[in-house]
C-alpha cells in the first residue's frame, strides 16, 4: 500500500479517484444552476441552503482538496511523462494514428485551460456569494449576478467555450476512470464511452444552456422592457 | 517503383542523428518493405558507402524484431502487421518514405534505425514468469474456460516489438506489461502469483522511465498483434487489489 501513491498506476488511480468525485459535483452543481432557469425565487432559496447547510460547510474545503489532488496528481504524471518522451525524441513525421481521439491527446492542456476559466469563474460568482457568507458578510443577490454576468455577450461566450473545454475533457476522463480503476473489459468499453459522451454531452448543454437564457431571454427582455418604459416616459 | 526514402542515420548511441535522402528504383510492388531496404543497402555497399541497420530476424511476423516507423506509424501504413510483412505495393509510386527509429528514452538508439529494447527483457525478468517447485504439472490436467484460454491466448500473441511504446505519445509500455500480466493471470498456474506479478513488473516499468498510461488508445491501434487495452485495465485491476491487500 506505502508503493501505491510512488506507482505511476496508483498516482492514475488518485486522478481516476479524484476525477469521479468531479464528476458528482459537477453534476449536482448543474442540477443547482439550473433552477435559475426555473424562478428567482427556487434559485435564491437554493443559493440560501449552499450558504448555510452545515454538511455543504463541510464539503466545501473537500471539494477543494479534491481539485488540488486531481491537478497535483495529474501534472505530476504529465512531467514524468514528458521525460519519458522528451522534445528531442519526437517523430519527423507526426503520429498518424487514425483511431486516437483529439481530446484524449490533449487531456493535460484542456486541462489547464478548464483551471483558467474555474478561477475566472471563482472570482465573478462564488467570491461575491458563497464566499461572502463565509465571511460572515451579506453577499450580493446571486440571480443579479447571474442576470449582470450573462448580460454581456463577451462573458457569456468565455462561459461557453469554458464548457466546450470541459465537455472535451470529460468525454476522456470519464471512461478513462473507469479504466485507470480497472473496471473496464473489452464489453463495457464501448457502452462506458456511450456513457461519457451522454454524461458530457448533458453538462455542456445543461451549463450552455444558463448563460444562453439569461443573454437571450432576461437581458434582451430587460432590455426591451427598459427601452419601452423609456419611450411610455417620453 | 521509384521512392524517395528519408532516412535516419546515427552513427552510435552517443552521436547526434541525421535524416538522409535516397533515391531507390526498379522495386517490384511485392517486395517486402525489409527486402527494399536490403536493396537500398547492396546500393549503399556498391557505392563505397555504410548500409542502414535495421533490426529483422524472422521476416514473416512473429519475432518482433522489426522495428520502424514509418511515415508517421509504427510498422507502417498498414494495419495489424509488422514491418517485414508490409509490401511496396502499399506505397503509390513516387512516393517519399520517412524511416525512423523507435523514439523513447526507454528504448535509445544503437545505431541507425536499431534501438535497444533491453527494457523490456528487465520487465520480463522482473515477474513474467511461472514459478514451479517439484514436480512440472501436465498442463492438460488442469481444465480452463474457453474464454480464459481464449482470452490469455489473445495476450499471449505479443510479440514484443515495441510498437506500442513507439506510438504511446509518454512512451508507456502498459500495453507489453498488460499483455504478459493478462496472458498467465488469466491461466490457473500463473493465477497463484498474479498479484505478486504485477507489483514487480509494474514497478520494473517505473523504474526504466517508461511513461504512464493516459488511455488515448494509440498502442492498441498501433499493435501489430491488435491487442486490446482491456488487458490493460486488468493490469490495473491487479495491481491496485494486490497493493490495497497489503
Amino acid at each position: 500500500m506505502s508503493n501505491l501513491l510512488f506507482s505511476s498506476i496508483g498516482k492514475k488511480f488518485v486522478v481516476s479517484l479524484s476525477g469521479c468525485f468531479l464528476l458528482i459535483f459537477l453534476l449536482m452543481h448543474l442540477g443547482l444552476n439550473l433552477t435559475a432557469l426555473i424562478s428567482k425565487e427556487s434559485y435564491d432559496a437554493v443559493c440560501h441552503f449552499m450558504d448555510v447547510n452545515p454538511l455543504v460547510q463541510a464539503m466545501v474545503p473537500v471539494l477543494v482538496l479534491g481539485f488540488l489532488v486531481h491537478i497535483i496528481f495529474a501534472c505530476n504524471l504529465e512531467f514524468k511523462n514528458w521525460t519519458s518522451r522528451p522534445r528531442n525524441m519526437r517523430y519527423a513525421v507526426p503520429t498518424k494514428t487514425k483511431e486516437v481521439h483529439w481530446s484524449a491527446k490533449n487531456m493535460f492542456v484542456l486541462g489547464v485551460l478548464v483551471i483558467g476559466f474555474l478561477f475566472l469563474h471563482l472570482a465573478h460568482f462564488w467570491s461575491k456569494m458563497q464566499l461572502q457568507h463565509f465571511l460572515g458578510k451579506e453577499g450580493t443577490n446571486a440571480y443579479e449576478i447571474l442576470v449582470y454576468q450573462f448580460s454581456q455577450w463577451y462573458y457569456c461566450l468565455i462561459y461557453i467555450v469554458w464548457f466546450i473545454a470541459i465537455y472535451f475533457h470529460v468525454s476522456h476522463g470519464f471512461w478513462s476512470a473507469f479504466q485507470s480503476l480497472g473496471l473496464n473489459n473489452a464489453k463495457w468499453l464501448p457502452r462506458l464511452k456511450v456513457l461519457a459522451k451522454i454524461y458530457a454531452l448533458v453538462v455542456l448543454i445543461g451549463y450552455v444552456a444558463i448563460p444562453l437564457y439569461f443573454f437571450f431571454c432576461k437581458s434582451c427582455c430587460c432590455q426591451a422592457a427598459a427601452e419601452c418604459s423609456a419611450m411610455m416616459l417620453q | 517503383m521509384k521512392f524517395t526514402l528519408k532516412v535516419w542515420r546515427q552513427k552510435n548511441a552517443k552521436a547526434k542523428g541525421r535524416f538522409e535522402t535516397y533515391k531507390i528504383d526498379n522495386i517490384s510492388p511485392d517486395t517486402s518493405f525489409l527486402e527494399m531496404i536490403d536493396i537500398l543497402n547492396e546500393n549503399l555497399i556498391r557505392e563505397g558507402k555504410e548500409p542502414v541497420a535495421f533490426d529483422h530476424d524472422c521476416r514473416e511476423g512473429i519475432c518482433g524484431m522489426c522495428s520502424l516507423y514509418i511515415n508517421g506509424r509504427a510498422h507502417g501504413p498498414d494495419d495489424d502487421i509488422t514491418t517485414c510483412q508490409l509490401h511496396m505495393r502499399k506505397f503509390k509510386d513516387g512516393d517519399t518514405i520517412t524511416i525512423e527509429p523507435w523514439r523513447s528514452a526507454a528504448f535509445p538508439v544503437v545505431k541507425d534505425l536499431v534501438v535497444n529494447r533491453r527494457a523490456f527483457d528487465e520487465i520480463l525478468q522482473a515477474g513474467g514468469f511461472i514459478n514451479v517447485s517439484g514436480m512440472v504439472p501436465d498442463a492438460n490436467n488442469i481444465p480452463i474456460s474457453k474464454l480464459d484460454a481464449d482470452e490469455s491466448m489473445d495476450a499471449s500473441a505479443c510479440i514484443g516489438c515495441g510498437a506500442c511504446v513507439a506510438t504511446c505519445k509518454n512512451g508507456s509500455a502498459m500495453l507489453f506489461v498488460a499483455a504478459r500480466v493478462s496472458a498467465l493471470a488469466k491461466l490457473p498456474q500463473g493465477r497463484v502469483e498474479a498479484s505478486q506479478r504485477a507489483k514487480a513488473m509494474v514497478a520494473k516499468m517505473d523504474e526504466l522511465g517508461f511513461g504512464a498510461c493516459t488511455n488515448t488508445q494509440a498502442c492498441e491501434a498501433e499493435c501489430p498483434k491488435g491487442i486490446s487495452i482491456s488487458h490493460i485495465a486488468r493490469l490495473n485491476r491487479e495491481f491496485l487489489w494486490a497493493n490495497l491487500k497489503d
